[in-house]
């Protein structure tokens, strides 16, 4: 039987289990209004390290440890690894496999790798070639910050369209079977560029990515916005969220009241200073370990889409005047009742 | 790229812009200018200290932006001068206090890939842009004088 549904989408017969989740973040996201929900909450930004980078790791193989515990298992238990984050050469990821020794695929999809990853991940347990897939994602502010932008500490004025790059780190161990929520579709979406070319503002950059991929999911899946209890988009941010909502509505499809965006979840907008919200690879990552699944455990939602976006550019790309293209993939969960 | 696309793109980033949420244009301003004026009122103080003492005008002025400098660079170290940026823009960048802030940033980011590849190679990223250009108009401005006013 084809597991190919439509134009882009694939659907699991066997759909894989989330075994286990693990979120680790910094200290602004543990005051959000989510900050309950995380597995650790760290108290300052550089964690003792002598880098911004080699804290990004520390996040990273934490949550990933925490993942492989929690679901009463050992690294060797792992057939793949599959990480990816913001960094140059996704460093992150690469130097977590390197603790972690568990053969890895090294990801990058910006701040769309968390579904990347499970969609990835999946397919690889419902091919039957492995049985357990860890997926870990992570950014951090101030490593984000010195790549793409200015050194740390200075002193410079952000734009309202600006987002704030979550620091924290979230892994997902998939399986075959258990109680856990299952993965049952994914639509891996195409790179999109609409022409815009401001690197503050890149919820409008992302926003028709999502659009898109939402509108292809649905086509594709002959579902209506209302088969899910909530569609969330990864980090579209007060700009490009309400702009992904008028896109689609455009083409005819109504969003829900509870189509929301894990940018504008993790942070207090009005009290965290963060402009239009959060952003990275992180963002998406600790509020689906943390809250999401959280939430699907207990039953509070039943069905869920998420739809992590990427701006898939460089510093080197923007400064040469190339617009920003930008990709979304969607992952849908449902746990069986 | 076809016409349709070029369109179907403009169309875009018009509502894009439509959706943009305005800069508090009012409000920066006049932090800035508060904020900046306050810097330039310390400076001003410690030069009036400075000629008190009996310092020559030349020596005080040079002082005074050392002292500026110290203050920028040590606000910067503490983890403050970020902060004095983001709400004051402009107001605390003007100043030689921001001028310290744009080389102490760096030297303190790039520190961690060392003395030479790091701090050496990448203390001017932010204030070379201005000093290049501080520099190429000084020149423009000296050879306008040179070739009409100055006979």
């Amino acid at each position: 039987m084809p597991k190919w549904l439509g134009q882009q989408t694939v659907t699991f017969y066997q759909p894989p289990v989330v075994l286990s989740t693990a979120s680790v973040v910094g200290p602004k996201e543990g005051e959000g209004p989510l900050g309950q929900y995380f597995d650790v909450v760290k108290g300052d930004r550089l964690l003792g390290q002598k880098s911004w980078e080699l804290a990004e790791k520390m996040l990273c193989e934490e949550a990933c440890d925490s993942a492989i515990k929690k679901a009463g298992l050992q690294p060797s238990d792992v057939d793949f690894f599959l990480a990816g984050d913001l960094l140059n050469q996704i460093i992150t990821a690469n130097f977590s496999a390197e603790t972690l020794g568990v053969p890895f695929l090294g990801l990058f999809g910006a701040c769309s790798t968390l579904a990347e990853g499970l969609a990835l991940g999946a397919m690889l347990i419902d091919g039957g070639f492995a049985s357990k897939v860890l997926v870990g994602c992570s950014s951090h502010h101030d490593t984000a910050e010195r790549q793409y932008r200015y050194p740390t500490e200075l002193g410079v004025q952000r734009p309202p369209t600006a987002q704030w790059t979550v620091t924290g780190a979230g892994a997902v161990l998939l399986g075959t079977s258990g109680p856990g929520p299952r993965i049952t579709h994914a639509t891996i979406g195409k790179v999109i560029s609409m022409g815009i070319k401001d690197p503050s503002d890149l919820g409008s950059a992302m926003a028709p990515a999502a659009a898109e991929t939402i509108w292809q999911h649905l086509q594709d899946a002959g579902r209506t916005p209302d088969y899910y209890d909530a569609i969330v988009t990864g980090d579209l941010g007060a700009v490009g969220h309400p702009l992904c909502r008028k896109l689609l509505s455009d083409r005819g499809v109504t969003m829900p009241e509870s189509f929301n965006d894990c940018g504008l979840m993790i942070y207090d907008r009005a009290k965290q200073r963060v402009d239009a919200g959060g952003s990275g690879c992180g963002c998406s990552a600790v509020v689906f370990t943390g809250y999401l699944v959280a939430r699907l455990i207990a039953r509070q939602l039943t069905r869920l889409l998420l739809v992590p976006t990427g701006a898939l550019f460089s510093p080197t790309s923007w400064q040469q005047g190339q617009a920003i293209p930008a990709v979304a993939h969607a992952v849908a969960l449902e746990i069986p009742s | 790229m076809n016409q349709s696309e070029q369109q179907r793109q403009r169309a875009y980033q018009r509502a894009a812009q439509a959706m943009q949420p305005r800069r508090p244009l009012f409000r920066n301003t006049v932090v800035a200018f508060l904020v900046g004026g306050l810097i330039c009122v310390v400076g001003q103080l410690f030069l009036w200290l400075l000629r008190s003492r009996g310092l020559p005008p030349k020596e005080a002025v040079a002082l005074t932006s050392g002292i500026m400098i110290f203050w920028g660079a040590l606000l910067t170290g503490l983890g403050a001068y970020d902060n004095l940026g983001r709400i004051a823009g402009m107001g605390a960048a003007l100043p030689i206090t921001g001028f310290a802030n744009s080389m102490t940033s760096p030297a303190m980011e790039y520190k961690r890939e060392g003395y030479v590849l790091g701090v050496g190679a990448r203390l001017f990223t932010v204030a070379g842009p201005v000093i290049v250009y501080g520099l190429v108009s000084a020149s423009a401005v000296v050879l306008i004088r040179w070739l009409f006013l100055a006979r």
